[in-house]
C-alpha cells in the first residue's frame, strides 16, 4: 500500500477524455517519475491529486484518505507539497519572508489572526527559516526582493518553502521546464540532497529524459490518459511501447 | 519601544509631532496677510485632516496590504455616522459611546458586505462593492427614512430622550462633549499678527488618529501584516502553502471598516449630524484617490494624501477671480485677464480639475505616490551616505 494511492481515475474534459482508468500507488520514501509525450496527462493527473481539479470517477487517496473534494490549502495540511512548472513564490516580499510564510502555515494552521506581535519577534518560526535558509545554501540572500532572483534561484526557493513546511509528499511539476544546463543540474543535485537527507516521498513529473533517469526509483509512463508501463528506469529504457509512445509507431 | 522597531517609532513620533504643532504648522501666514486665505488652520478643517488619515489609514490596511481596491468604503463611514448619532439621540451627548457604537456597527456591517463580496477578486469585487455602497445610500436616502431621517439627515434635537444626560437649559442645543468638555471648545492664541487656535475637538480627534496610526504600524509588521502581503503578491501559493486566505482578506477588510466606521463617528462627535450624502460613491472615490496619492502600501501616505486632498478641496475651491485679479494686478490689464481667464478653471468650483491633473502626474511619474517622492528628494539629498551602506532591503 502506497502512500498515495490512485485508483481507475478518469477526467474527461467536454469531448476530450484526458485521463481514463489510471491506477498508480507511489511507494512511501522513494521517487516516483511520471513521464510521457506531450498531452499524456500528466499535468491533469497532478491537478487531480493536489485539488485543483476533481476527477469524474476513481478515487485518490493519501494515507489512506481520500483528497477528492477537499481545497488545496487542506490538502497542503495534510501534507502534500507542491513545486510549479514556473516557480511560484511572493515575488514582492523577501526571501526571508518567503521562507516564513510556509513555516507558519505548519504552526498556525490553515488561518490564525495574530495581528498585534511583530513578525520577526516569533522567534522559533525566524529560526526555522534562517536554518532553511542555510539549508537552500541561501543565506546570503536573505534580503532580496524575491523577484529579483534568478530563476535557478527562485526554484530553489520554492523548493526550500516546501521544505519548510516537512511534507510527507512533494510533488514536482516539471522542475527544470525552461532552466538552462547549470541550473538543471544543480536541481538534480538539490533534490538527491533531499531524497538522502529526509525520510519523504517524492512524486515528479517530467519531460526531460536525463532528469528521471537520475533521479527515479519507479517510473509509470502515461500516454493518451493511461499508463502504459510502470517499471524501474532500468527496464523502462529499453521498453518498446514506450519507445512507441514517444517516438511513434514507426520507430 | 512599544513593540516598535527603531523606524517605525521615529515615524510615529513624527506624525505625532506634527499633529501637535497642526495649529502652527497650518497657520503659516499672519491673520490678515493677502496669504492668509491659504491658512489652514481652523478647527473644522484640521479635524477634517485627522479624521479622513483616519479613514485613509484603514483603507490602506485593505488595498495597500491584500490589494483588494473596495469602492464602496464611505458607507461604513456613513453607517459608522449613523450609529454614533442615535447613540447621542438616545443615551448621551458624551461622544465616547458614540464612537464606540460606529466602529461595532460598522464592524458588523462590514463582515456581511465583506462575506459576501469577497467572492470575487479583481474588477469584480469593486464593482460589488460599489454595488453594495450605493444600495446602502439608497436605503439611507429614501427607503429606511425612519431610522436616517432621509435626505435632510439627523441632528441632535432637545426632544430626544438622551435617557443618561440631564435635563438642558431652555433655548439651547445640546452639544457634544467628552465628560463636559465640549468638542467647539476653543483657545485663541495671539502673537503679533498670528492667530493660532487650539481646539478640544480636534486634539481628541488627533489622539484616536495617533492611535490608530500606531495599530496600523503593529498590523503591517505583525505576522498577519505578512499574509496580507502574501495575498496581494501570490494568491495561488498562499493556497499551495496551506492556507485559507478567505478569512485573512475578510478579517483585513472588517478592520478596514472599522477604521471607516470610526472616522465615521469622529465626525458626528465634532460636527452633531449625519446625512446620506456621506455614503455616495463620490466619497468612497476620495478616499481610493487619498490613499494613492499619498502611497498605497505605506504606512505614512494616506495621511498624506488625505491632507492634501482634503487641503485642496478647502483652500483652493475658496480662491475665486477677484482674488486672481488681486494677485496679477501687476500686469498690464490685456494680459491679467488672459492670465486669470487661463488660471479661472483650475479653482473654486474647479478645483477638482487641479486634483485630477495632481494625481495623473503623481501615478505616472510617482507611481508610488508622495512618499515616493519624498524618497526621491531624500536619495538626492542623502546620496553620499547611501552610498557608504548599500542596503539591498525590500522598500516597505
Amino acid at each position: 500500500m502506497g502512500i498515495l494511492e490512485v485508483k481507475d481515475v478518469g477526467k474527461r474534459f467536454g469531448g476530450l477524455q484526458a485521463l481514463g482508468d489510471v491506477n498508480l500507488s507511489v511507494k512511501e520514501n522513494s521517487v516516483h517519475a511520471i513521464i510521457g509525450p506531450n498531452g499524456a496527462g500528466k499535468s491533469t493527473l497532478l491537478n487531480c491529486f493536489v485539488g485543483k481539479l476533481i476527477p469524474d470517477t476513481g478515487s485518490v487517496t493519501f494515507d489512506g484518505q481520500s483528497v477528492l473534494g477537499r481545497t488545496p490549502y487542506e490538502i497542503n495540511q495534510m501534507g502534500i507539497s507542491r513545486v510549479f512548472q514556473t516557480p511560484e513564490i511572493f515575488g514582492d516580499l523577501s526571501v526571508m519572508e518567503n521562507m516564513m510564510i510556509p513555516i507558519f502555515a505548519k504552526r498556525d494552521g490553515a488561518f490564525r489572526l495574530q495581528a498585534i506581535p511583530h513578525m520577526m519577534e516569533e522567534k522559533d518560526i525566524v529560526e526555522a527559516a534562517e536554518k532553511q535558509l542555510v539549508d537552500m545554501n541561501m543565506a546570503d540572500k536573505r534580503n532580496m526582493h524575491a523577484a529579483a532572483m534568478s530563476r535557478g534561484d527562485k526554484r530553489r526557493l520554492e523548493i526550500g518553502m516546501c521544505l519548510a513546511q516537512e511534507p510527507r509528499l512533494l510533488l514536482l511539476d516539471e522542475p527544470t521546464a525552461g532552466m538552462a544546463r547549470a541550473d538543471t543540474n544543480n536541481t538534480i543535485d538539490l533534490l538527491k540532497q533531499i531524497k538522502d537527507e529526509r525520510d519523504i516521498t517524492i512524486a515528479i513529473i517530467e519531460h526531460d529524459m536525463h532528469v528521471v533517469f537520475s533521479l527515479a526509483e519507479r517510473i509509470t509512463v502515461l500516454a493518451q490518459g493511461t499508463p502504459l508501463v510502470e517499471d524501474t528506469p532500468d527496464n523502462i529504457k529499453g521498453h518498446p511501447k514506450v519507445r512507441e509512445a514517444y517516438l511513434g509507431e514507426a520507430a | 519601544m512599544f513593540g516598535l522597531e527603531k523606524k517605525d517609532w521615529n515615524l510615529l513620533l513624527f506624525v505625532a509631532a506634527l499633529v501637535a504643532l497642526a495649529p502652527f504648522i497650518l497657520n503659516p501666514f499672519p491673520e490678515n496677510s493677502a496669504m492668509a486665505q491659504f491658512n489652514a488652520g481652523y478647527p473644522d478643517l484640521m479635524q477634517r485632516f485627522v479624521i479622513f488619515g483616519i479613514f485613509a489609514i484603514g483603507f490602506n490596511i485593505l488595498f495597500g496590504l491584500t490589494g483588494y481596491l473596495s469602492f464602496g468604503h464611505a458607507a461604513f463611514l456613513g453607517v459608522g455616522s449613523y450609529a454614533a448619532i442615535w447613540m447621542m439621540k438616545l443615551l448621551t451627548m458624551n461622544v465616547i459611546p458614540a464612537i464606540i457604537l460606529s466602529v461595532i456597527v460598522a464592524g458588523i456591517f462590514s463582515v456581511l458586505v465583506g462575506y459576501v463580496t469577497l467572492r470575487r477578486s479583481g474588477i469584480y469585487f469593486s464593482i460589488l462593492t460599489l454595488a453594495f455602497a450605493q444600495m446602502s445610500y439608497s436605503l439611507a436616502y429614501s427607503v429606511l427614512t425612519p431610522i436616517t431621517g432621509g435626505e435632510t439627515g439627523l441632528q441632535p434635537k432637545v426632544s430626544d430622550p438622551r435617557i443618561l444626560d440631564g435635563a438642558i437649559a431652555d433655548g439651547t442645543i445640546p452639544k457634544a462633549n467628552l465628560f463636559g468638555l465640549e468638542m467647539g471648545a476653543s483657545f485663541d492664541l495671539s502673537i503679533a499678527g498670528w492667530v493660532f487656535t487650539f481646539n478640544a475637538g480636534y486634539y481628541i480627534a488627533a489622539i484616536v488618529m495617533l492611535a490608530s496610526f500606531y495599530l496600523a504600524i503593529r498590523i503591517f509588521r505583525s505576522p498577519f501584516g505578512l499574509m496580507m502581503r502574501a495575498v496581494k503578491s501570490n494568491q495561488q501559493r498562499m493556497n499551495y502553502t496551506g492556507l485559507n486566505t478567505k478569512p485573512y482578506t475578510l478579517a483585513a477588510f472588517v478592520i478596514s471598516g472599522m477604521y471607516a466606521g470610526l472616522a465615521g463617528g469622529l465626525m458626528v462627535a465634532m460636527d452633531t449630524q449625519a446625512g446620506p450624502e456621506r455614503m455616495f460613491w463620490t466619497a468612497s472615490g476620495e478616499v481610493v484617490l487619498m490613499t494613492i496619492l499619498g502611497g498605497a502600501g505605506t504606512l505614512i501616505g494616506p495621511v498624506l494624501g488625505a491632507g492634501v486632498i482634503k487641503y485642496m478641496e478647502n483652500i483652493l475651491s475658496k480662491i475665486n477671480s477677484d482674488i486672481l485679479h488681486g494677485w496679477f494686478a501687476f500686469m498690464p490689464d490685456g494680459m491679467e485677464d488672459f492670465t486669470v481667464a487661463i488660471l479661472y478653471p483650475f479653482i473654486g468650483k474647479g478645483w477638482h480639475l487641479t486634483l485630477g491633473i495632481l494625481f495623473m502626474l503623481v501615478v505616472i511619474f510617482l507611481p508610488g505616490g508622495l512618499v515616493e517622492g519624498g524618497q526621491r528628494i531624500r536619495a538626492l539629498f542623502g546620496r553620499g551616505k547611501a552610498e557608504d551602506k548599500p542596503s539591498t532591503e525590500p522598500a516597505e
